[in-house]
């Protein structure tokens, strides 16, 4: 007993043991999530978290030591965000036909996405740096993270916050959509995709090609314009 | 290997991005400005395979690179069990908004221009 309680201590010290714990977790979470049909309820990275943060909570290990390991897929993110720009040049026509319609619903959008949550916060009392932290929720994860940071938030949180919203507007926008009635595919993905990002776009993309498209678009004119603005916004702001 | 010219490219992308951001004390993320200079640079046949073997890899697993941050909520818990509930109301309310705005905005846009 003693013996597995030294290989235990030994295992959770080492970076190995923060890597192995998110690869093997995210993987069965996702595959429960493939098997159960996709629902939006069992979204990997909500359920990975809670795992993993349970994990963590029950063996009493640090959040730093956990993140020694994790770090190693923590820095794709960087190269995740710059090959966003594959999916926008794939869809370089529709930008070139559409672009300053595309470009003016997506600051539009986004910009009434950050200030009713960052009024409605403000509104409920939530402290600054939550506020802070609230307002890049829209955006795809790794670069709301990016802007909370910037904005004197916390980036955890955002990351959080960011997974939640998703699935809000994943969950609901259909019934939002119809009773807009608001029907033409590529607007009701444009939608998700700019108050929802990744999540909403993989919705949109189960229900309509074209949705899923544009909700892809919508993503990455989103993470573009939201680091270019908010930044700015804020520190006028502040 | 396709892959992994791709990740290379991507790096010294976002690389560039960083080094940018800090001469020019740009508030915009690196990597934004590394997915900028990619999307031109695109016209080059020569890039595009590497970048759409690697990017299939990352994106097709996009959720998993934030789960290492995400899991730091575990040091917010605070915050989280204090605001919870606000929290929730407010990111369904606003997600609301942003919907709705974004599509009424955007048929509007597209009526005056696809006509």
């Amino acid at each position: 007993m003693t013996d597995v309680v030294q290989l235990w201590v030994y295992l959770s010290t080492t970076p190995l043991f923060g890597l192995t714990a998110t690869l093997v977790v995210y993987l069965l979470v996702h595959a429960a999530h493939e098997r159960l049909g996709r629902p939006t309820w069992a979204n990997p990275v909500l359920w990975s978290v809670l795992v993993l943060g349970s994990l963590l909570l029950a063996t009493r290990t640090p959040y730093p030591r956990y993140f020694a390991g994790a770090q190693f897929v923590h820095v794709l993110l960087g190269p995740a965000v710059v090959a966003l720009a594959w999916p926008l040049w794939q869809r370089r026509a529709e930008l070139r036909r559409r672009g300053v319609a595309l470009l003016l619903a997506s600051l539009i959008g986004g910009t009434a996405a950050a200030a009713s949550a960052v009024a409605l916060g403000w509104a409920f009392g939530l402290p600054d740096e939550v506020l802070r932290s609230l307002a890049p929720k829209s955006v795809t994860a790794p670069v709301a993270m990016g802007i909370a940071e910037r904005l004197g938030g916390v980036p955890a949180l955002t990351a959080v916050l960011t997974a939640v919203t998703g699935m809000v507007g994943a969950l609901s926008a259909r019934a939002l959509l119809n009773t807009l009635r608001i029907h033409d595919w590529p607007v009701r993905g444009f939608a998700l995709g700019t108050a929802s990002h990744g999540i909403g776009a993989a919705r949109a993309l189960q229900v309509h090609a074209d949705a899923g498209a544009y909700a892809g678009l919508a993503l990455g004119l989103q993470a573009i314009l939201a680091s270019l603005l908010m930044p700015l916004v804020f520190r006028w702001w502040a | 290997m396709t892959a992994l010219r791709g990740l290379a490219i991507l790096l010294l992308l976002q690389a560039t991005g960083e080094a940018l951001a800090r001469a020019l004390a740009l508030t915009m993320p690196g990597p934004v400005i590394g997915l900028l200079l990619l999307l031109p640079a695109l016209q080059w046949p020569l890039l595009r395979a590497p970048v759409a073997a690697i990017t299939e890899l990352l994106l097709g697993h996009l959720s998993l690179l934030f789960v290492p941050v995400a899991v730091g909520a575990v040091t917010q818990l605070g915050l989280l069990s204090r605001y919870g509930v606000q929290l929730l109301v407010v990111i369904t309310l606003s997600t609301w908004i942003g919907i709705a705005v974004t599509a009424l905005a955007l048929r509007l846009l597209l009526k005056g221009h696809d006509d």
